[in-house]
C-alpha cells in the first residue's frame, strides 16, 4: 500500500486564523469566559486547545483553564488496536462540576473518540455544559455527534486520510489530504 | 518502548527501560484514584482469576479491587476454603479454573517457581503475586513509584533494607528493580536472616552489603524499606521479640540517622511495636499508606497491559500475529529450575 499526498488543505497562516476565528466563536456563543474550560483530546488537540486559550486571553484578557485527556482507556475498540494500548496521563487539575467544557480535537472522523472523550469527563464530575470544536470535520459519522465549532469542513473518501501536522509536535505546520492506494 | 511478554512473574529479567514503562503506565491509573467516580469499563466482559494458595488480605483485595475498577470480574480460589484442601494438585486446580475462561490469572503461592510452573501450562497471562521466597513483582512495582513521586527518581539512591531478609521475597523485587537503577543496598538484620548468599542476588555490578549494626546501616540512607518479621515462615521464632526491639526496630531515634528526608516504606502488615515503632510509622516520613493506593495503580496498569494486549485477535504483545501468538514467558532464560510440587 502507498500513501500518497493529495492535496494541501491549510498552510500555516490558514491554521492559525482559523484557530483565531474559533476563539472568537466560542468565547461569542458562551457569552463570555467565566465558567468556560478547554479540554485538548491527546495528542494534537491539546496544542490546538493551548493555541486557541492563547487567543482567547487576546480577546477577554482571561486565562481559560486548559485541561488534557487521554481517551485510551475509554475506547471501544481495544482488542481491535492492540497490540498494547500506550497510555498518556490526563491533566485535568480544575474541577468540571457546572463547568462549560470545551473538548479540542483535531480531526472529526467517526465520532467514537468523542463518545470516549465523554465517557472520560463524566467521571471526573458534572459538566454544565459539553461543546466540541475540531479543525477539521471530515464526514462519516458512526454515532449522533456533531462539532458546534468548526474549522473547516472537508469531504473525503474512507480510503483517505487527513493529516493535522502541528509544530509542537510534527515540526511543521499544514493540513494534508492523504490517499492510501492499492499497488 | 513496550512490554514484551505475556505474564509478569518476576521483575529480574526486566530491563530498566521496560521497569521505567511499567512505572509510567501506572501514572495514569494513580490520576484514577482520585476521580469522584473511580470505576472504568476499559476490561468489561474480562474475567480476572485471582487464585491465592497461600494466605492474603491486602494483596487480594488490591488486585481484586484493581480489576474492578476497571470493569473486570473476578473470580476468587482461596486456600482455605478450596480444593486444596482435599489434595488436590496445583496444576489441576489452575487447569479447572482455566477452564472456566478468566482472561488473566493473579496467582499466589507458598512455593518459589509456582507462578512460573503454572505459566508455562495456561495460554492465559499470568501474574506473580508473590511465590514463596522469590519475587512479588506488583510490590517491587509500586515501591518504586511511590519513591518516584516522593523524591523525583529512583536512580543511584541508598536503599536500607531492614528485617528478615532471607525470608523476603519483597526485598528481591525491590533490589532487582532499584538495582538496574544504580541504587546501593544495605541489608540489616539478625545475622542468621541476613545470610552472605543474599550479597550476590542483584545483576553484577549492584552494590549490595551486609550491616549488623541499625545505626550503622541506615547511615546516609535515603529510603529504609522495614520488612515484617515472618513468623509464619519460620519453624520456631529464632530472636524473641524483644531482642528484635531492642537490636532492630525502626524508632524514631534511630531513623535521624539516615538522611533527613528519607523515606520510611513497609509493605504490610505491620507490628507495631515490633519492627517498626507508631511514631516512625504515622510519621512525615513514612509512605505506608501511599503505597497502598498505589499498589491499585499499579495492579490496574498490569491488568491492563496484560489483558489489552493479549485480547481477542488483536495481536500479542510483541506485535506478533495471532498465528505467532506466543508472546515470550517473563522469566529468566537460565531459569532451569525443577518444576515445584503443590504440596511442598
Amino acid at each position: 500500500m502507498r500513501i500518497v499526498e493529495k492535496a494541501q488543505l491549510m498552510s500555516a497562516s490558514e491554521i492559525d486564523r482559523t484557530l483565531q476565528r474559533l476563539a472568537h466563536q466560542i468565547v461569542e456563543k458562551s457569552g463570555g469566559t467565566k465558567h468556560l474550560a478547554l479540554i485538548g483530546i491527546r495528542r494534537r488537540g491539546v496544542p490546538l486547545a493551548q493555541r486557541i486559550a492563547q487567543a482567547m486571553r487576546g480577546i477577554d484578557g482571561v486565562d481559560v483553564p486548559v485541561g488534557t485527556l487521554d481517551i485510551t482507556l475509554y475506547r471501544d475498540d481495544l482488542s481491535k488496536v492492540a497490540p498494547q494500548a500506550v497510555l498518556q496521563s490526563s491533566d485535568i487539575t480544575f474541577g468540571v462540576d457546572g463547568m462549560d467544557l470545551v473538548l479540542v480535537d483535531d480531526v472529526l472522523y467517526t465520532g467514537r473518540t468523542i463518545r470516549a472523550a465523554m465517557n472520560g469527563l463524566f467521571d471526573l464530575g458534572r459538566p454544565q455544559r459539553v461543546s466540541l470544536c475540531v479543525l477539521i470535520d471530515r464526514g462519516h459519522r458512526e454515532m449522533p455527534i456533531e462539532a458546534q465549532f468548526v474549522g473547516r469542513t472537508v469531504q473525503t473518501s474512507d480510503t483517505e486520510i487527513i493529516e493535522v501536522r502541528l509544530r509542537e509536535i510534527d515540526e511543521e505546520e499544514r493540513v494534508v489530504l492523504v490517499d492510501r492506494q492499492e499497488p | 518502548m513496550t512490554y514484551r511478554y505475556r505474564d509478569l512473574l518476576a521483575l529480574e529479567p526486566l530491563s530498566a527501560d521496560e521497569l521505567t514503562f511499567l512505572l509510567d503506565q501506572s501514572r495514569p491509573f494513580q490520576e484514577i484514584q482520585r476521580h469522584p467516580l473511580k470505576k472504568l469499563a476499559t476490561l468489561r466482559g474480562k474475567t480476572v482469576a485471582l487464585a491465592f494458595f497461600e494466605n492474603s488480605t491486602r494483596t487480594r483485595i488490591s488486585f481484586g479491587t484493581a480489576a474492578s475498577r476497571l470493569g473486570a470480574d473476578t473470580m476468587n480460589l482461596q486456600a482455605e476454603s478450596s480444593s486444596v484442601k482435599k489434595g488436590e494438585s496445583l496444576l489441576d486446580t489452575v487447569q479447572t479454573l482455566d477452564a472456566m475462561k478468566p482472561d488473566c490469572l493473579v496467582m499466589r503461592h507458598a512455593s518459589s517457581g509456582a507462578a512460573d510452573f503454572v505459566a508455562r501450562h495456561l495460554d492465559i497471562p499470568v501474574i506473580n503475586a508473590g511465590d514463596g521466597t522469590h519475587e512479588h513483582p506488583s510490590q517491587g512495582l509500586l515501591d518504586a513509584l511511590t519513591i518516584r513521586d516522593r523524591l523525583g527518581k529512583i536512580d543511584n539512591l541508598n536503599v536500607t533494607i531492614l528485617g528478615d531478609l532471607q525470608h523476603s521475597r519483597v526485598a528481591r523485587s525491590n533490589i532487582h528493580l532499584l538495582g538496574k537503577f544504580g541504587c546501593r543496598f544495605t541489608l540489616c538484620g539478625p545475622a542468621m536472616w541476613v545470610p552472605r548468599e543474599l550479597e550476590k542476588i542483584g545483576a553484577p555490578g549492584v552494590s549490595i552489603r551486609r550491616v549488623f549494626k541499625l545505626e550503622e546501616a541506615l547511615e546516609d540512607a535515603d529510603v529504609v524499606l522495614v520488612l515484617r518479621v515472618q513468623t509464619e515462615r519460620m519453624h520456631e521464632p529464632s530472636i524473641s521479640n524483644e531482642d528484635y526491639v531492642l537490636g532492630y526496630q525502626l524508632n524514631a531515634e534511630r531513623l535521624r540517622h539516615a538522611k533527613p528526608n528519607a523515606l520510611v516504606l513497609h509493605p504490610g502488615p505491620m507490628n507495631r511495636g515490633s519492627e517498626i515503632t507508631s511514631e516512625v510509622a504515622d510519621g512525615s516520613q513514612s509512605c505506608v499508606l501511599e503505597q497502598v493506593t498505589n499498589g491499585i495503580a499499579v495492579r490496574m496498569a498490569l491488568l491492563f497491559l496484560l489483558i489489552s494486549g493479549a485480547a481477542g485477535d488483536g495481536g500479542h504483545p510483541a506485535g506478533t500475529s495471532a498465528e505467532d501468538s506466543q508472546a515470550p514467558r517473563n522469566r529468566r532464560s537460565t531459569d532451569k529450575k525443577e518444576v515445584p510440587h503443590a504440596s511442598d
